[in-house]
């Protein structure tokens, strides 16, 4: 078999603006922190989309599994009152 | 009058470097060793045709002949080209494009420092806007002769050859013609020779880092400021102009 001769790869979520949450871009490859700080840098915030950049190690994150999705996700599904829809709303107000 | 002709080959002077260097990085489009660094120097490639193109409009405007930037970017003769040799140089291997890099941007961070204090509002401008960018290119080439230079035997022996080999181009920044020492006395431009010392400083703290060798060798290449170039300049002008000489005023 090959040995992989690939850096580390490494996930890389932006943050579009003060405030809004960081949001998974996509991945690089770099050896360490600060080369994967640039390389998301140079691949994901060319057109001015960024104000933060954080890198994870893919390694370093955890994931359900796929066939738990049955457990997890099902019982959910027919439990509407978890929405906040069953509310009227009082006069005047412009949101709850 | 004078002035006017001294500012426009000032203006030439620092457009012309970031014009060539911004073509040879364009070279490495499809080269980079890894998708993520091909888009690294293509970016840092365009930030220099960037400052090229606000750099030559200027230009035009004190030439005030009609010309725009486009004209004198692609419509000059090699011996009208007024940038520093290094800058010209072969890509090469990787440590190669990395050494250029450091030892331009590591004057580009002294020399656009010291020029966003110009009397001139313009070039003040630019140089405030280019600076960021120049920062970047410092902290990019930098991280890279240290990974090279403190990393496997292979890369040890390549980055300390390219950094001695385009030693011999590095003396040039720093020469003061009369169009340096009239702008810098008049306070448009940037007087290079204390700057000297600065940066062999602050190249030996990364040369150091990067358990590489400072070069010591003292014969420097000379000719830019006057527009004798090396050989390669012709090839690169033949391949960037031939465009705009083929197909004259051509639009898309």
């Amino acid at each position: 078999m090959n040995k992989d001769t690939q850096l580390d790869l490494w996930e890389v979520f932006i943050q579009s603006k003060s405030g809004l949450p960081h949001i998974h871009a996509g991945s690089v490859h770099a050896s360490d922190l600060k080369m994967a700080l640039q390389n998301a840098r140079d691949t994901y915030t060319r057109r001015g989309e960024g104000t933060s950049i954080w890198v994870v190690l893919s390694q370093s994150i955890g994931a359900s599994n796929p066939d738990d999705n049955d457990m997890l996700f099902d019982p959910s599904n027919d439990k509407v009152y978890r929405h906040p829809t069953f509310y009227t709303m009082p006069e005047g107000a412009k949101n709850i | 009058m004078e002035t006017n002709k001294d500012l426009f080959n000032y203006c030439l002077r620092l457009a012309d470097d970031s014009l060539i260097l911004g073509h040879r990085l364009s070279e490495m489009c499809s080269k980079g060793p890894v998708i993520e660094e091909d888009l690294a120097l293509t970016n840092i490639a365009l930030d220099h045709i960037g400052r090229a193109q606000a750099i030559l409009k200027y230009a035009g405007e004190i030439e005030a002949k009609g010309r725009t930037e486009d004209d004198i970017a692609y419509r000059r003769e090699e011996r009208e080209y007024k940038n520093h040799l290094i800058t010209e140089q072969p890509n090469g291997d990787f440590a190669n494009v990395i050494a250029r890099q450091l030892y331009i941007s590591l004057f580009e961070m002294l020399f656009y420092s010291e020029l966003e204090k110009s009397n001139d509002k313009t070039i003040a401008a630019i140089a405030s806007k280019t600076i960021k960018e120049i920062k970047y290119h410092l902290i990019h080439a930098t991280d890279w002769t240290i990974r090279l230079g403190d990393g496997t035997e292979e890369s040890h022996l390549r980055m300390q050859k390219a950094i001695e080999d385009l030693w011999m181009y590095t003396g040039e920044l720093f020469e003061m013609d009369e169009v340096d020492l009239f702008m810098a006395k008049n306070g448009i431009g940037v007087d290079l020779t204390p700057m000297k010392i600065q940066w062999e400083q602050q190249l030996t703290t990364i040369l150091n880092e990067a358990t590489l060798k400072m070069p010591s060798a003292s014969y420097m290449q000379t000719g830019s400021r006057n527009g004798m170039h090396t050989e390669n300049l012709g090839h690169i002008l033949s391949e960037m102009q031939y465009l705009q000489r083929t197909y004259p005023d051509a639009k898309w």
